[in-house]
């Protein structure tokens, strides 16, 4: 079966095959995936692995644009890069967690509700949950700027009905405004990254048995018993990839805060693009940058540990 | 009260649905809107100058050719990388296996931010000019991982007895690849395609990192826009997109039913 996909290809990788081929057709079958994966994985090694080496080692130069960079070394680029911005830092962690249990809590309902109670409507309501996320993402935000602001009719209902003084009362604005706030940067955030929430969400809770749930209920179980000792542990690969895709994404991203936020709600992802882009202080940029992966591979790293699931691909 | 409480997951499902559909249902409406100022941001007049002339403003039209060619490049190339690596890792059993899903995983576990940058300092330190040319190798390498993701899943689902029936039939191994294993794998691939494409065309923030000034992609002239003016074709090009996306997504889903029909 092997054979099928190169069968005209001849074992040109002998230093990747596993090397106890002995009779050619052996030999083919070992060599055929690494033939299929190489143009993939050079592209990934070339263009995603070694720019992480070069941005590790762009943080350890000096110099300036104009006149070129030397490598030096100079490890204080970090302290000065943490010293300086580690607000943003702490802040693009915190809104991103934040949007990521609110999409949590808004995305398992609709999931739920799609993959177990939606009978003939499945389909066309999976396609509402896509069909949004192919429109300009920019553009999507630049509406939510529509809605949210001040003269609009979302910022007087939650000022006629007190929420917006619930909210300043939060400290999630700091006027009377809905817009250019710490709540519109999240609820963007929120709303932005919910389809990814959902997508695995559903497909995990799409395979749950009906049936496991009725049994719960047979052994006098009550539906809040039900959900959590039956339902919810079985949808926690989709709950973990989910919140994966929500969270990373959130954290780097600076679009939101930038069009929905304030000088108070400065991310980290703004700080890297503005230091790169604007002010060229590559070596501060880069550091930032790495500090930033540095931080997020960690804090999944010890995410997926702790939630247990090892097959998220 | 009890048919309220019968029916609050539903309420609950249809207002999370509401909460992602009104930014679309905003734009669509105000792409009829004539603004006074330069911000399309508040109700002023009805109009369709904007349907009229979606590519009155300058610059708009070309930002979006652009846009297409390459998210089109990008995602052809991503999908046939995409679907090898998904069939060697379907398919067969390798040492590497373990390395070769985390080297897919992790881009997707990435802040675009930083994949931005960082492929902003390979490039410097190469020489390699940014434009078109940068954009889309950036933009093939993010779109790789996920295609891998939607193919293997139907890949892994596949069952290998049909294509022994196959060649059990004499098939030879070019036929049996072409007439039952890519058939059969065409929708996860289709969804692939898709999903690359539409990450591609909606990509800023790695873009940005990579774009020279004559590299303008529709999301760089968008975020340019929300700076100085925002023009409605803005929103009328926006809503085409959305109205393509419903037409593509339903077209394949009612194909797919189609033939999971006449399979059945």
């Amino acid at each position: 079966m092997a054979s099928v996909h190169a069968p005209q290809v001849e074992p040109q990788a002998p230093a990747l095959s596993t090397g106890s081929a002995t009779t050619p057709a052996r030999r083919r079958r070992n060599v055929v995936p690494y033939v299929l994966l190489l143009p993939g994985m050079l592209w990934l090694v070339v263009f995603f692995v070694v720019p992480m080496i070069t941005l590790a080692s762009q943080s350890l130069q000096e110099g300036s644009v104009d006149q070129g960079y030397v490598f030096t070394g100079n490890v204080g680029v970090y302290g000065e890069a943490l010293s300086q911005y580690w607000e943003q830092l702490v802040r693009s962690i915190g809104y991103a967690a934040s949007a990521t249990v609110l999409a949590l809590l808004f995305g398992y309902p609709l999931a739920y509700f799609i993959a177990q109670k939606a009978g003939r409507w499945k389909n066309i309501l999976l396609v509402l949950v896509i069909a949004p996320f192919f429109t300009s993402f920019l553009i999507r935000t630049l509406a939510r700027q529509t809605i949210l602001s001040d003269g609009g009719w979302v910022a007087t209902a939650a000022k006629t009905t007190h929420v917006t003084d619930l909210l300043q009362l939060l400290r999630l604005t700091e006027n009377d405004r809905l817009m250019a706030s710490k709540f519109a940067v999240i609820c963007g955030l929120t709303y932005n990254f919910l389809p990814f929430m959902i997508l695995p969400l559903y497909a995990s809770l799409e395979r749950l048995d009906g049936r496991l749930v009725e049994a719960a209920g047979d052994l006098y179980a009550s539906p809040r018993e039900a959900f959590r000792h039956v339902t919810w542990p079985l949808s926690l690969p989709g709950v973990v990839a989910g919140t994966l895709l929500t969270f990373i994404p959130a954290a780097g991203d600076f679009i939101n805060s930038k069009l929905l936020g304030n000088t108070n709600t400065v991310m980290i992802g703004q700080v890297i693009d503005a230091q790169f882009l604007r002010v060229l202080n590559y070596p501060l940029a880069a550091a930032l940058s790495f500090v930033l992966l540095v931080l997020i591979v960690t804090l999944v790293a010890v995410y997926v540990r702790r939630a247990g699931t090892e097959e998220l691909v | 009260m009890r048919w309220i409480r019968k029916h609050l997951l539903a309420f609950a499902a249809l207002a999370v649905l509401v909460y992602m559909l009104v930014p679309n249902v905003v734009v669509a409406l105000f792409s009829f809107n004539k603004p006074s100022g330069r911000y399309n941001y508040e109700w002023t007049k009805f109009s369709t100058d904007a349907w009229q002339h979606p590519c009155g403003t300058p610059g708009i039209c070309d930002s979006l050719g652009l846009s297409l060619k390459i998210g089109i490049t990008a995602s052809v190339v991503a999908t046939i990388l995409g679907t090898m690596v998904a069939f060697a890792l379907g398919r067969h059993r390798f040492r590497g296996r373990a390395s070769t899903n985390l080297l897919i995983f992790m881009p997707m576990a990435t802040p675009e931010v930083v994949m931005g940058s960082s492929l902003l300092t390979l490039f410097v330190m190469m020489g390699v000019p940014s434009g078109s040319g940068a954009i889309l190798i950036a933009h093939i390498m993010f779109c790789l991982s996920f295609v891998v993701v939607a193919v293997k899943a139907r890949v892994a689902a596949l069952d290998p007895r049909l294509e022994e029936a196959a060649a059990d039939l004499g098939a030879t191994p070019v036929q049996t690849f072409l007439r039952v294993t890519l058939p059969l794998t065409a929708p996860g691939i289709a969804a692939g395609a898709l999903l690359a494409f539409s990450l591609s065309f909606d990509d800023y923030i790695i873009t940005n990192f990579n774009a020279s000034p004559s590299s303008i992609t529709f999301p760089m002239y968008v975020w340019g826009a929300s700076t100085r003016g925002t023009p409605v074709q803005i929103n009328v090009i926006g809503t085409i997109m959305f109205l393509v996306a419903l037409v593509v997504v339903i077209g394949g889903q009612l194909l797919g039913s189609r033939r999971q029909r006449a399979a059945a």
